[in-house]
């Protein structure tokens, strides 16, 4: 990738020298985009972006911003924004106080000061804020006022380190939209770390699945959903049923119970055992559903309503835990009733057992 | 409801009553003892009833004279003349000198007394010797308060400056005020580090730090002060050590001067700087730093800019708990300062313990309770806004 703004080459972490945090982290982040660093906490994503903020000195590799090696540069040199889940604002500062602080430093002049602190007021849609407290703000506000203090002083990049992770779920879905647009209109590069995957697959231009201290899969929100690389993707991002299985031939998969499964075509020999997973959502259920690939019927174990879908339990393949989701329809089965079902070749992910 | 606020009001009884048995009604009574003044009436009631009703006009009639020989004898009879003759040469040396031989010659004393007091004393044909006893009639005075501003009253009620001789007073709060805010700066400016030192350290070592800046306080204020009067002797460790480097001739004389009592003050009350800075320090978020320096602060604009008026209302707590204790502190300045150096704790138990002047112990007291008042008020007013913030932060 030759519009590369940051590079990790070969970056390991180790807090002790021996337990690694991060391990031979080759990363590539492109000029204006929105990358998100997905997984579950002590996956390496937070102590990754602490790195490139320079909060954390990686143990081994290299770290280059706009081709300029920076992994030994002191943070305040870097000249990256950084917004924390705390909102880190200075509570003995007032708002305009708090945008100006990195203008200051760069040592503006009094009037630009307060032009751009007034326009990046207006940018987070906090006009006349500026003689407030950041106690007197409500958490929403408060991050607001964070980004805007990120983003003053035009740095190429932007880091994010779970800025939403202390708001509430409306909240939280309203400033992703403004995020999202404030992103759209600066153009600036962003990095953000996220253990909540619905966010990352709102958000992201691409998303880096995280897992002990590995990325397991790099790629669009699209790819990682529906094509994931390996099981912890797939288990991570949405839901997933996991059966065992052994391989028969190309397509087809004898599940614990006996029975096959038809799967797209694979390379594992007949007879290896593999892991197959099925989103719940890729289910057919219904009666037209027989005469379908791996059409079968199945008992209903536990129905729990959703309003915009239901979620059926299943006892299939040998187990009661089969999780199928159904759209909002008029008959939805009742438990202990049967119900016919078939799942889509397509639907089918073969990973090594 | 009303049961648990019933059964909540009995918990803190106690403490309630604590307060109130052991700060309340102490302090009360000793700031009253500033303006009591009991003993004339006590010992001659019926002189000060007399008194009461003179014009203050030439001298008063001759029941008064008759009436003061007559009490006068009674007191030294019963024994109760001493707080008399006390309180009134307080008022003007010489007044005890005066009382007693006019009550020693009681039974000789024959009517007119007019004439027979001021046979035995001329001071009794005296206007001012009446007036004072008049005006020490009670029930209250301004005599100690006044005294202690170096201030007095003449005969006739106007109050001017003491005798040059006899100032004390306004020089000896200044000097404790002085050495005061000297030991709390001093105590500030060295406790800064080591709290800021003890706040960064990582999870052994801070408690390690905290547990070696509070060892002190395993052994008692006269304990360490006495350590320092070992240390600072003529032949102590410290003038050893000064002669030994070839800094010093001969040993100097380091007790009883002002750097001793301000060395060992320091000593002292460090702590009590180093733990409220501490605190602060502790529960600052050390994003803040971080946050700086992503915008672009280096390390000194870090400190300067977010670390200090952030830990600000640390150290005015920490100024305001040394100062406090400085302007309090009886032992250290009493073993080891200068006899013509002494703070005004020293004036307050000599007046105690040596003159049993409790009027004054108490007027300077007092004194002392609205200096420090008006320190910490000072310091809430110009850190005021730093507190606030510190508190939510």
């Amino acid at each position: 990738m030759t519009d590369a703004l940051v590079r990790f080459r070969g970056v390991s972490k180790s807090y002790d020298g021996r337990t690694p945090v991060v391990t031979d982290l080759d990363l590539d982040v492109s000029r204006g985009e929105f990358l998100t660093l997905l997984g579950p906490s002590g996956s390496g994503k937070t102590t990754t972006l602490m790195m490139l903020a320079g909060f954390e000195d990686p143990s081994a590799g290299s770290i280059e911003l706009d081709g300029v090696r920076i992994d030994t540069v002191p943070p305040h040199r870097r000249g990256i924004g950084v917004v924390f889940q705390n909102y880190a604002l200075f509570p003995h500062m007032t708002v305009a106080e708090n945008l100006a602080f990195p203008l200051s430093i760069r040592r503006l002049k009094r009037e630009e000061i307060a032009t751009r602190t007034r326009r990046a007021l207006e940018m987070v849609r906090l006009p006349g804020f500026g003689d407030r407290r950041p106690q007197q703000l409500s958490g929403g506000q408060q991050q607001r006022v964070a980004l805007a203090r990120a983003l003053i002083f035009a740095p190429k990049l932007v880091l994010l380190d779970e800025p939403l992770g202390a708001l509430d779920k409306q909240l939280r879905e309203e400033l992703q939209a403004e995020i999202r647009r404030i992103h759209a209109q600066l153009g600036v590069t962003m990095v953000y770390v996220t253990h909540d995957q619905a966010e990352a697959l709102t958000l992201s231009d691409r998303i880096a699945v995280f897992n002990e201290g590995r990325i397991q899969q790099l790629g669009t929100a699209e790819a990682v959903y529906e094509r994931p690389a390996n099981p912890f993707v797939a288990g991570f991002i949405g839901e997933s049923n996991r059966l065992a299985a052994r391989v028969l031939d190309a397509t087809l998969l004898r599940l614990e119970d006996g029975s096959t499964l038809e799967a797209m075509p694979h390379a594992f020999a007949p007879g290896t055992a593999v892991l197959v997973s099925i989103r719940p959502e890729r289910v057919l259920l219904g009666p037209g559903t027989q005469g379908l690939a791996n059409a079968t019927t199945a008992r209903v174990e536990e129905v729990v309503y959703l309003g915009d879908h239901s979620r059926l339990r299943l006892a299939h393949a040998g187990r009661t835990d089969f999780v199928v989701k159904l759209p909002r329809q008029e008959a939805v089965p009742q438990p202990g009733s049967l119900v016919d079902l078939a799942i889509p070749v397509a639907a089918v992910a073969v990973f090594p057992a | 409801m009303r049961r648990t606020n019933w059964l909540a009001a009995l918990l803190i009884a106690p403490l309630l009553l604590l307060i109130l048995g052991s700060f309340v009604v102490p302090v009360g009574l000793t700031l009253f003892r500033a303006v009591a003044d009991r003993e004339v009436a006590a010992a001659l009631p019926e002189t000060s009833a007399l008194l009461a009703s003179w014009d203050g006009q030439g001298l008063p009639p001759e029941g008064a004279f008759a009436a003061v020989a007559r009490e006068l004898a009674a007191a030294l009879e019963e024994r109760r003349i001493g707080d008399l003759a006390q309180r009134m040469n307080f008022e003007s040396t010489g007044l005890r000198t005066l009382l007693l031989r006019t009550a020693r010659a009681g039974d000789r004393l024959r009517a007119p007394y007019a004439d027979a007091l001021v046979a035995l004393d001329a001071r009794w044909g005296q206007r001012d010797t009446w007036l004072m006893l008049q005006r020490a009639s009670g029930p209250t005075t301004s005599l100690y308060l006044l005294r202690a501003l170096d201030l007095t009253r003449t005969p006739d009620g106007t109050v001017t400056q003491v005798a040059v001789e006899e100032k004390l007073f306004r020089t000896l709060f200044l000097r404790t005020l002085w050495v005061s805010l000297l030991v709390t700066f001093l105590c500030l400016l060295l406790a800064y580090p080591v709290a800021y030192t003890i706040a960064r350290l990582r999870a052994p070592w801070s408690s390690v730090a905290l547990t070696l800046v509070l060892i002190p306080f395993w052994s008692s204020v006269l304990v360490r002060t006495t350590a320092w009067y070992v240390l600072l002797q003529r032949e102590g460790p410290v003038n050893d050590a000064l002669l030994g480097l070839g800094l010093l001739d001969a040993p100097a004389q380091i007790l009883g001067t002002r750097i001793a009592v301000v060395v060992a003050l320091v000593h002292v009350l460090l702590p009590f700087a180093i733990l409220p800075m501490h605190s602060v320090m502790t529960r600052l978020d050390a994003t803040y730093l971080r946050a700086a320096a992503s915008l672009g602060a280096n390390g000194v604009q870090r400190f300067l800019r977010v670390w200090l008026p952030l830990s600000l209302p640390g150290v005015a707590a920490g100024g305001a708990m040394v100062f406090l204790l400085a302007v309090g502190m009886y032992t250290a300045p009493a073993l080891i300062g200068g006899d013509r150096d002494q703070m005004v704790t020293w004036f307050i138990a000599n007046f105690m313990t040596r003159d049993v002047n409790w009027g004054m112990a108490a007027a300077l007291s007092a004194y002392l309770l609205a200096m420090s008042g008006a320190v910490i008020a000072l310091t809430r007013l110009l850190t005021g806004g730093a507190v606030q913030t510190g508190a939510r932060a």
